[in-house]
């Protein structure tokens, strides 16, 4: 009797668990039928789920008719660019707010937490008017300078979380060999969180990939925009190109996935940490 | 002579700590703090950049006067309210839900794991161009679904109502981070030692009591932290509304509104005068639950 009621228990919670990871899933999935369907099977009313034969058209139309490699090569630039500069100026800061003792600690805490929390848009006019000035719209240096705003408070944040975390005494054991602050932050504690540097690098550059608002502003040369903004000016006022969309989100999600596969628990490594103290 | 060394000590601990913050403070001061101050200081101009005639006079608080009086800002700052709300209720019941359903081991937890990520990891521009096509009113999968099942009679264009359009929002923001609040809060139910439970079960506590007096109690601030974020970002809405509907059909969201007039009209006073309430509003939001929190999140 117990036991038949645990084998039921047991099929329900796969039966919930497929469910929840299914609903997830299928609108991928479905991005990736559309995308391999010929066009005339894009409209079929009712929907035709699997395709009678598989396309490769779409795919061509993404890279021909649209820059897009070079929307992913803008990409790629601008959000790199971002994540090491934040973790280049962001490591120290986190390292003094996580392990060193000075007045005015948590004031620097919360304004990091608050810059951190800034609506884009509420500094939209005046970094676009700088840039204006300084000629750098549509320059690759236009994009960075406004992804600092949130890519370094985040960086800072999340590092600051990893060094707290680090066990205490062992700055003293070192500057009691005499170490500098600088030899001990250099060889003694960046080698220790070397794996968390990955993680909070992942996380700040998937935030500075996806960022539209100041891309959509800052970058109006077709030839400068960057993916999230590329693909969804896709469509013009005399199409509605389903099947190039369709196509275009699985070449940017594909390797999402497999970054998501390979990195999971670094990324919630660093996801987990986020502001709570244990 | 222990202490004067100890509090030299101190000291050069605090210099340190200054010098290694200094870059990241320029930098922020510089990319952050002046741009909105700046924000201020526009908000409080007539400045229209297509009519430089004007001279851009200062008109003191005369554009935030005005958001109190144009309907359509008060329109998409209830709107807005809606949004926020409803969306972060169902995040908040469904990640909660999931959480304490898969806090177990159990075979593919991983695939799982990976799943849930990838709705985050994507661009929500990306995630919204797919759901639309999925909500298309002839070839969309929404009506396919629902039809086959037998829940609606006949294909219906979402987005071109407003309740359509309104819930076709919620469901596409909940889909993309619902996963991640379970995420979050397994996390959280993670760190609760076993013996907790185990104590309470020797007291003869229920399933509810177990809950309400083990479980909630310590996943408390991991909670928090997740709704504060999840409010913030649910109140700044634009990427969303902006690709699968463009503000129509009631569904403009104050940012939305506040980026036409910055960058459509280029009303630089106004929209500053928008945006700045917007900051304010995010400002309040946080300092509500940093109210809740207490020190939690800033002491170490």
């Amino acid at each position: 009797m117990q036991k038949k009621k645990s084998i039921w228990k047991e099929v329900l919670f796969y039966l919930f668990v497929c469910v929840f990871v299914g609903i997830i899933v299928l609108p991928f999935f479905w991005q990736f039928l559309t995308s391999v369907k010929p066009l005339s099977e894009i409209s079929a009313i009712p929907a035709k789920w699997i395709p009678s034969s598989v396309h490769g058209q779409f795919y061509v139309n993404v890279f021909e008719k649209h820059p897009f490699a070079k929307y992913l090569l803008n990409s790629l630039i601008v959000a790199t660019t971002t994540t090491v500069l934040s973790i280049l100026i962001g490591a120290s800061a986190a390292y003094a707010l996580a392990r060193l003792r000075f007045k005015g600690k948590k004031i620097m805490l919360m304004a990091i937490l608050s810059i951190s929390m800034f609506p884009t848009i509420a500094t939209l006019s005046p970094i676009y008017l700088l840039l204006k000035q300084l000629k750098l719209l549509n320059k690759y240096a236009g994009l960075v300078i406004p992804y600092i705003t949130f890519a370094l408070p985040l960086a800072i944040w999340l590092l600051t979380n990893f060094f707290s975390q680090l066990p205490k005494g062992f700055e003293e054991a070192a500057s009691i060999d005499g170490c500098s602050r600088a030899r001990i932050f250099f060889q003694i504690m960046l080698p220790l969180i070397k794996p968390a540097i990955f993680s909070v690098g992942l996380i700040v550059f998937i935030n500075a990939w996806n960022e539209y608002i100041y891309a959509l502003t800052f970058m109006t040369d077709d030839m400068m925009r960057t993916v999230p903004v590329g693909i969804a000016l896709f469509p013009s006022n005399y199409e509605l190109p389903w099947g190039d969309m369709a196509a275009a989100s699985v070449v940017v999600t594909v390797p999402l996935i497999i970054l998501v596969l390979i990195f999971q628990r670094k990324i919630i490594a660093g996801l987990t940490t986020g502001g709570v103290k244990e | 002579m222990g202490k004067k060394k100890n509090s030299s000590i101190m000291k050069t601990e605090a210099r340190d700590a200054w010098i290694m913050m200094a870059p990241a403070i320029i930098v922020l001061s510089v990319v952050a703090v002046y741009p909105i101050i700046r924000t201020v200081w526009l908000s409080l101009h007539e400045m229209v950049l297509t009519d430089p005639g004007s001279g851009y006079p200062f008109i003191g608080i005369k554009n935030y006067i005005a958001i109190f009086k144009d309907k359509r800002a008060l329109e998409s700052i209830a709107f807005t309210l809606k949004f926020t709300v409803t969306t972060v209720v169902f995040e908040l019941l469904i990640g909660f839900t999931a959480a304490l359903i898969m806090n177990k081991p159990f075979k593919g937890k991983g695939v799982v794991r990976a799943a849930i990520l990838i709705p985050w990891a994507i661009p929500t521009s990306v995630s919204a161009m797919m759901w639309k096509f999925i909500y298309n009113d002839q070839y969309g999968l929404f009506n396919d679904i629902l039809l086959r099942f037998g829940i609606i009679d006949k294909y219906k264009a979402w987005l071109s109502t407003a309740d359509g359009s309104f819930m076709a929002l919620v469901i596409t923001d909940v889909w993309k981070t619902a996963p991640y609040m379970a995420l979050l809060i397994l996390a959280g139910l993670q760190m609760i030692p076993e013996e907790l439970y185990e104590a309470a079960e020797i007291d003869g506590a229920s399933v509810f009591q177990k809950f309400f007096y083990v479980t909630l109690p310590t996943v408390k601030t991991t909670v928090l932290v997740a709704l504060l974020f999840r409010t913030l970002d649910a109140f700044r809405v634009f990427d969303l509304i902006s690709v699968m509907t463009g503000g129509a059909n009631g569904t403009e969201s104050v940012s939305v509104y506040t980026y036409n007039h910055l960058m459509k009209f280029l009303d630089f006073g106004y929209g500053s005068a928008m945006a700045m309430m917007i900051f304010v509003v995010v400002f309040i939001i946080s300092l509500i639950y940093m109210r809740v929190l207490g020190d939690q999140i800033t002491d170490r």
